[in-house]
């Protein structure tokens, strides 16, 4: 074996750091924080924590921004977080995997089940004798045999389209078409920041943000409506639960990947950061975006759709 | 800008480590960051380990002797947890960052400031997973599965998710940079297939871990919404179904098991080869063999849970499904048989336990077949022979090939070598220990002991005394391991840099102990 191979670049090898164990510490106060105050014991712990831990990873993306800025990253390194990405990406869809299939279970085997259908519908047949299997189960298994005792009780609206004439008033419609078009202009700003044009890179950076903050805006109203007018909660039964979760950790990534965006422009406008050639923090962000959009049209396909 | 700069140009620890706490707390060195994983899950089966005895002390005879059947609960949950989210799986990690940038030729991991941090969440999700013992209501008591709506109505449950989610995050980080590593770093001129087996087990294991533990993520979510915030995913009354729990559960469970074994695979073909003085037999096969393993392991979840009643056509689909699992299996354990065919072999303790891993491993794997076996599993199902069934894989499984590994490595991670004559005496005793306490519980749980319980029947009695003091034994002799690899580090011999005679790899070309940062340039690799 030798010690050299020539034409090859030297490793770079990081310097010591004390950036991971103050994120580690702040996620200590922040998973602590977050139980306790599930459990009722208040929340000052899990508030500190995430502060400490905003911070944390602010100063830490800083500092990479800085290395890269400085030239300091070889090829191996950018091809490094290239990979990272993808696999971190990886790892979000595999949860949303978990809930979706949580709904396709819930959709084509629980509920029919409860409702007394196939070959496990005899438990439901004597349990639940009264229950109808539909979707979205309107009446609570539980609501079928005590009425007005239960505690878990149906919704008193679905989100599903109603009538066909109110399609333009259906907000998830508006979502869609919002989210749909700003995968369109995160797209394009690709293409300006490639042909080495910031003006019109900024410019669809900017409205893909905008239309970032519309979406999650529209989806606030959405989720106050349902608790203000339609009677449909997080405990309203089955469909409350898959609705609200779904939407919710997708409204979630949302706003991360807005957040994400912003990041990216603030970085344009202010700093003049990216070339043609080197922009991986925005690359990172538009495919996390890409990301979040294709839920989306699983999600208008499965919960609000079909 | 200028302080990176500046920052770079002190070279010091480039060099050699730091001294001190702080050099392990913000170390970016995957040698350290391996020491650290190790002896964190050393630690972890201490403790697990005193766990065990506490189950085996009580289990010693029939009655309630030292415990009442709450705390005995705990202990079985808690001893569950830490052995496979504080003892196997961090070994695991431990032997990847200190070996698989030695075997590809790397310098370091290629995100080694993430590296530190996956680690260090590790303490951080057992700190809260065990402040529970303080609080009313005490520590987690639902067994490590966690089965809904059990653990939904459980106490203090709120610390075991976010515990859990932390330990996710955490292996979720170290998954993604072994993957990157070996994608990205492997010194020119390695191709995937030229690479050690025992990186090659380990990309598959991180790929699993990706894919599955944002699902116990979503689990351990559902768990808690349902717990605290009133959703009713596993709540019949709203529509829900509580074996939906169980089948999210197994989708990420079974997968994880193989995550716990895989490994193995890897560090027994190692081992093996090197004391038969031969090349692996089918080293391409192996690869492939523990593909179809993964990607097998995603079709079987549900075979945990055939007596829960699923429709036949899923009884016989995990069936079958399960029962392929054997093919890839067998073809691993007969090229380990005919590496080791008409090989030189030395016995030294590496070898050892890795011949023990072989055999026990696979009484292992013929258990579960049985357990396989649908209309058989009715009567095995939550006995102790479902018990008896996953230590053989896992103690003399994982366990063992984790001590192998460790004797395997140690003087070339140390420089110098362990004492063989105690090595020796260690094998035994643990040989003799596992088998002492799992064996019979296979006659127990045929005979109709259940799982999970701090009392049983009085014909059950002479096995369990019998299991109990196996356990003691096994569980003794773990403290002459430590001493072993303590005297190794102060007072052992000095290791050659191959240290073994056939041991073929980069990580043998270097000097022993390894310099700080092992390939500073990339070596070269001759196809």
């Amino acid at each position: 074996m030798s010690t050299e191979a020539s034409g090859h670049e030297k490793y770079y090898i990081p310097e010591k750091s004390s950036i991971p164990i103050v994120f580690a510490a702040a996620t200590l106060l922040v998973g602590w924080g977050a139980a306790n105050a599930v459990v009722g014991g208040g929340t000052s712990m899990l508030l500190v924590g995430m502060m400490a831990l905003v911070a944390t990873m602010g100063f830490w993306w800083a500092v990479v921004i800085r290395e890269s800025q400085a030239g300091l990253d070889t090829p191996t390194l950018n091809s490094s977080y290239v990979y990272g990405m993808a696999w971190f990406i990886f790892s979000e869809v595999m949860f949303f995997f978990a809930f979706f299939g949580a709904l396709f279970y819930i959709r084509s085997f629980a509920v029919p089940w409860l409702g007394g259908e196939g070959d496990k519908g005899l438990a439901g047949e004597l349990l639940w004798p009264e229950f109808e299997a539909t979707w979205p189960p309107m009446i609570t298994p539980e609501q079928s045999v005590m009425g007005d005792q239960a505690v878990t009780v149906g919704p008193g609206e679905s989100m599903y389209l109603h009538s066909i004439s109110s399609i333009f008033t259906w907000l998830p419609l508006w979502n869609t078409i919002v989210l749909l078009s700003s995968s369109g202009t995160v797209h394009f700003a690709h293409m300006a920041l490639k042909d080495n044009n910031r003006k019109r890179f900024n410019f669809w950076l900017g409205i893909t943000v905008a239309l970032a903050f519309i979406f999650v805006i529209l989806q606030a109203v959405e989720y106050y409506e349902a608790y203000a007018h339609l009677g449909l909660t997080i405990s309203s039964g089955v469909y409350g639960t898959t609705f609200f979760m779904l939407t919710g950790f997708h409204g979630m990534h949302v706003l991360i990947g807005g957040i994400f965006l912003l990041t990216q422009l603030t970085r344009s406008t202010g700093f003049k950061h990216f070339t043609d050639k080197e922009h991986f923090g925005f690359e990172a962000a538009s495919w996390y975006w890409h990301f979040v959009d294709v839920v989306w049209v699983c999600l208008f396909l499965f919960v609000y759709i079909l | 800008m200028s302080a990176v700069v500046e920052n770079n140009d002190h070279h010091d620890d480039h060099h050699g480590p730091r001294k001190g706490i702080w050099r392990w707390m913000t170390t970016t060195n995957h040698k350290d960051i391996g020491t650290l994983y190790l002896w964190f899950s050393f630690l972890a089966f201490l403790v697990g380990g005193a766990f065990a005895m506490g189950i085996r002390a009580e289990l010693f005879e029939p009655g309630l002797q030292l415990m009442d059947p709450i705390r005995y609960n705990q202990l079985v949950t808690m001893h569950g947890l830490i052995m496979i989210f504080g003892g196997v799986m961090p070994a695991f990690v431990g032997l990847a960052n200190w070996l698989i940038p030695m075997q590809i030729g790397a310098p370091d991991m290629a995100l080694p400031r993430m590296n530190n941090l996956s680690f260090w969440l590790l303490p951080t999700a057992f700190a809260i997973l065990m402040s529970t013992a303080f609080m009313e209501g005490g520590m987690p008591g639902f067994g490590w599965t966690f089965y809904a709506p059990l653990s939904t109505n459980y106490p203090n449950v709120a610390f075991f998710v976010f515990a859990v989610h932390i330990m996710g995050i955490s292996s979720i980080m170290g998954s993604i940079n072994v993957i990157v590593t070996i994608m990205n770093m492997r010194a020119p001129g390695m191709t995937l297939m030229q690479m050690p087996l025992f990186t090659w087990s380990w990309l598959i294991t991180a790929y699993l871990l990706i894919a599955v533990m944002p699902v116990l993520a979503g689990a351990v979510t559902m768990l808690l919404m349902d717990a605290y915030f009133g959703t009713s995913f596993f709540d019949a009354a709203g529509g829900g179904d509580p074996v939906l729990f169980q089948h999210i559960f197994w989708f990420f469970g079974h997968p994880e098991v193989y995550i716990m074994i895989l490994p193995a695979f890897g560090i027994t073909s190692h081992i093996i080869s090197t004391f038969s003085r031969k090349p692996l037999f089918g080293h391409a096969s192996m690869i492939y063999a523990m593909s179809s393993i993964a990607i097998l392991s995603f079709v079987v979840w549900a075979h945990h849970m055939f007596t829960v009643g699923m429709p036949l056509a899923a009884e016989l689909f995990f069936m079958w499904a399960t029962m392929l699992i054997a093919i890839p299996t067998g073809v691993k354990v007969f090229n380990w048989c005919a590496t080791i065919f008409k090989g030189s072999i030395t016995y030294e303790t590496p070898m050892l336990f890795a011949i023990a891993f072989v055999v026990l491993f696979t009484i292992g794997g013929f258990s579960g077949l049985m357990l396989a076996i649908t209309p058989a599993d009715f009567q095995y199902h939550d006995t102790y022979f479902v018990v008896a069934h996953f230590h053989y894989v896992l103690v003399p499984g994982s366990v063992f090939s984790i001590m192998a590994a460790v004797y395997f490595w140690l003087p070339k991670w140390t420089g110098n070598m362990y004492d063989e004559k105690l090595g020796k005496l260690h094998f035994w005793l643990s040989f003799i220990g596992v088998n002492v306490t799992f064996f019979p519980q296979h006659f127990v749980g045929l005979a109709g002991m259940p799982r999970r319980y701090a009392d049983y029947a009085l014909q059950f009695a002479e096995w369990n005394a019998i299991s109990s003091v196996g356990a003691f034994l096994f569980g003794l002799s773990q403290l002459l391991f430590l001493y072993i690899v303590l005297k190794t580090i102060f007072v052992g011999k000095k290791a050659t840099p191959r240290v073994w005679d056939g041991a073929e790899g980069l990580e043998w070309t270097v000097d022993s102990p390894a310099p700080y940062h092992t390939f500073e340039t990339p070596p070269k690799i001759n196809g």
